[in-house]
């Protein structure tokens, strides 16, 4: 193994570990602000131990996703130093301005909200879930504008060997980066609301705190609703963006070989990436993949055997990582649609409220595949078209590489355990009246 | 250029800033064994940090953020070259972040023992580690022309770093017990005026005894004899450590705190001002050191970083300040208050 490999190892196992944490405390965050303030606005003191109780779960999150996101920051440099001298101008400076202008009052919110209770009027405390939902949200608009710079680079000029900026809110409003945004926003909402409504289940399944879990149900049903479907339309507008943009990483998501008209989706194919072919193709729709890149039927879309094939992102991990998001997504879609219809009804329907507690997984695995799928499906670029990842490491190592790797699964396997032994002791307590 | 001027001391104050506030959670932490007797007053003294600790390492990432935005490629010729010694850090800090906030979440002696020692470790490895490679970089460090360490891990302990270490775990030990001394009452708060005065003096000698190896084991001194008035901030830097020990005599133990944050930045200026332009030399070939004209960005950039640092850190530098107040009251002993905080 080589030093790029274990760095990129390293940089996904470190990634893909603290986005288990940061979707749940973006959508949780708006949810126990909005119960706050309906225990502001009521004095119902059942919405006040919802803000409780909910609010441990965020904030159990909130440490492991801040402690894990540090390393995120110091990587760059540490593994990945020909990038940093490269985009640094760019990337650099949207990271520090992520510091400046949104962690930083998440960060010092977070302590005044949790140490905060009797020292501030009720409203000023809701006022404070609020700034720190508010605050996160802001924080994902810089990451997002950087990692959308890494896939399609705009507003910048080569000078002097580096990527050198010459348009600021080109880079930060560029159609990329907003689609990015949407999608990685509404994805976490998906996932908190998933999360609220299993633990939910939980409960009404064994009719404990009925009124306390089915307030927190329907919250979150709603939330899961409106954001399901709504990444559903964002996300093809998204995918048919690529088509323009980074069309080697469309042609792998669909395992779409030879460029052709009226190409076709497959509901499952497995490509065999040696001989340019897949050993399977199940569920043909022809002119499907011309329809979604381009609104056309007949539209020509390119194929994977037009890029050379050191410019082909890995097409089985790319094509698999996308067929499973969507598949997600459309459940996400389906199960929602269908706890509308039972929401006034919950606690008599256990087979249902079984599937929702089961479903817990099912969006962190959705949005570990998008993940995949935006940085392997970018692959061999690390700056789509400018940079490739093997030009990108550090002079380093391997031994150190990969002691610091061990180091991370360990440390972090550890932690993860540690998180969900918290998480689940906290529920299985159940909530304590406020 | 004066942007590039600029961008390098505002580079030297976010580092000064994160030495002052996460500086005296590091030194509370790295007390906890010692000055914590019972479980109760290891509580008091993590509350007296749990609202501010996660804010004031945000100055760490705006350091490291800032050094990628306006200095690129000390970022990366920095970054790279400490690997091991960055990774400690990293997971040290990630230990620290994740005991102070599980700690009190189950209840059970073998459970708290644990996480305790993270604390610990936590804060006492970045504390040391942090002087060590400050040290180091005032002393230049061996990367050849091409931009490649030649040293290992263990080349960063020779004698100018582990005083720096030494020198940077005694400034927080004293920034942490002073604010122990402010924050708490009883028995703890005189055990933190002892430890307080305990440690001073020897802090006193290994600052001397930094400020003299510094003449020898680095060109520090040079921006200081070309410019003799500089000496003013060595000079505030040791008026602010006496000062300290002075509002510790007279029980203005926040008084006491302010003063130990200038000495703390005194010092970090110490090392910026004598290292100008340099933001990372070379000690095997100086011509390929890393300064603030040849290592930064774009004028465009270092422009929009500066409006928006210009703008930002001081309305940062408000609500912190806010936080900092609401919480400055004595902190109750954690007994009388069980699950008040989670």
């Amino acid at each position: 193994m080589d030093v790029v490999l274990l760095s990129r190892l390293q940089f996904a196992a470190a990634t893909m570990f603290h986005f288990l944490f940061v979707p749940l405390t973006l959508g949780l965050s708006i949810m126990v602000a909005w119960m706050e303030t309906q225990y502001v606005r009521t004095g119902d003191k059942t919405w006040l131990s919802m803000t409780k109780f909910w609010g441990k779960i965020f904030l159990i999150n909130f440490a492991l996703g801040v402690v894990t996101g540090i390393t995120l920051e110091f990587q760059f440099g540490t593994n990945w130093s020909r990038y940093s001298a490269f985009v640094g101008d760019i990337f650099g400076s949207l990271l520090a301005i992520e510091a400046t202008a949104a962690f930083f009052l998440e960060s010092t919110l977070i302590g005044v909200w949790v140490f905060g209770w009797k020292k501030l009027s009720a409203k000023a405390h809701a006022i404070v879930m609020w700034l720190i939902a508010g605050a996160s949200t802001l924080s994902a608009v810089w990451i997002l504008a950087a990692n959308a710079w890494m896939q399609h680079p705009v507003g910048y000029t080569i000078r002097d060997g580096r990527a050198e900026l010459t348009n600021f809110f080109e880079i930060l409003f560029q159609k990329f980066a907003i689609l990015e945004f949407f999608h990685t926003v509404s994805a976490s909402y998906i996932l908190s609301a998933f999360v609220v409504m299993g633990i939910s289940a939980y409960f009404l399944l064994h009719k404990r705190h009925v009124d306390f879990f089915t307030r927190s149900f329907k919250i979150a049903l709603a939330f899961g609703l409106v954001f399901s479907f709504f990444e559903f339309v964002e996300g093809h507008i998204h995918g048919a963006d690529l088509a323009d943009k980074q069309p080697a990483k469309l042609a792998a998501m669909d395992a779409h070989w030879e460029t052709s008209t009226r190409a076709p989706v497959y509901l499952f194919a497995i490509p065999d990436e040696k001989n340019e072919r897949n050993f399977i193709e199940i569920g043909e729709m022809p002119g499907m993949l011309s329809l979604l890149a381009y609104h056309d039927f007949d539209a020509e879309v390119r194929g994977l055997k037009d890029f050379p094939r050191e410019e082909r992102p890995p097409v089985l991990i790319t094509s698999l990582a996308f067929k499973g998001m969507v598949g997600l997504g459309v459940y996400f879609c389906c199960i929602t649609v269908i706890g509308f219809f039972l929401r006034n009804r919950l606690t008599e329907s256990p087979l249902f409220l079984k599937v929702m507690l089961f479903s817990i997984p099912l969006p962190y695995i959705a949005v570990e595949l998008g993940w995949v799928l935006a940085e392997v499906g970018r692959q061999p670029w690390i700056v789509y078209g400018l940079m490739k990842t093997s030009d990108a490491v550090s002079p380093i190592s391997t031994s150190q590489v990969g002691v610091s790797l061990i180091s991370f699964v360990l440390v972090y396997g550890f932690l993860g355990l540690v998180g969900l032994y918290l998480v689940v002791k906290h529920v299985a307590r159940g909530p304590e009246p406020a | 250029m004066e942007l590039q001027i600029i961008w390098f001391f505002l580079w030297g104050l976010l580092w000064a800033l994160f030495f002052i506030t996460d500086g005296f959670d590091f030194g509370i932490g790295t007390l906890l064994p010692f000055l914590g007797k019972t479980n109760n007053e290891k509580r008091t003294m993590l509350n007296t940090l749990g609202p501010l600790w996660d804010g004031n390492e945000v100055w760490l990432i705006t350091a490291g953020g800032v050094t990628f935005a306006a200095f690129p490629l000390v970022y990366a010729v920095m970054f790279s070259s400490l690997y091991s010694a960055l990774m400690l850090i990293l997971f040290a800090l990630i230990f620290r972040g994740v005991a102070i906030e599980f700690r009190n979440k189950v209840e059970h002696p073998e459970w708290r023992f644990l996480w305790d020692a993270m604390v610990f470790l936590g804060s006492a490895a970045p504390a040391i580690l942090f002087g060590v490679v400050f040290a180091n970089i005032f002393k230049g460090i061996p990367f050849d022309g091409d931009l490649i360490y030649r040293g290992t891990l263990f080349s960063l302990f020779n004698f100018y770093g582990v005083l720096g270490g030494l020198l940077f775990l005694l400034l927080f030990l004293v920034h942490g017990s002073v604010w122990l001394a402010f924050k708490t009452t009883g028995a703890l708060h005189e055990r933190s005026v002892k430890a307080a005065k305990r440690l001073w003096p020897v802090l006193l000698v290994v600052a001397a005894g930094f400020l003299i190896a510094s003449a020898y084991e680095t060109s520090l001194y040079d921006n200081y004899k070309a410019n003799p008035v500089l000496f003013v901030f060595v000079l505030a830097a040791v008026a602010a450590l006496i000062a300290t020990r002075l509002f510790i005599s007279k029980r203005s133990y926040f008084k006491a705190w302010v003063a130990s944050a200038v000495s703390i930045a005194g010092c970090t200026f110490f090392g910026v001002i004598g290292l100008f332009p340099n933001l990372f030399p070379s000690s095997v070939s100086p011509e390929h050191s890393l300064t603030a004209y040849n290592a930064s960005s774009s004028p465009l950039t270092l422009k929009i970083m500066l409006i928006v640092t210009i703008i930002l850190i001081p309305i940062v530098i408000c609500y912190q300040g806010w936080a900092y107040k609401l919480f400055s009251d004595k902190e109750p002993d954690a007994e009388t208050m069980p699950d008040a905080h989670y």
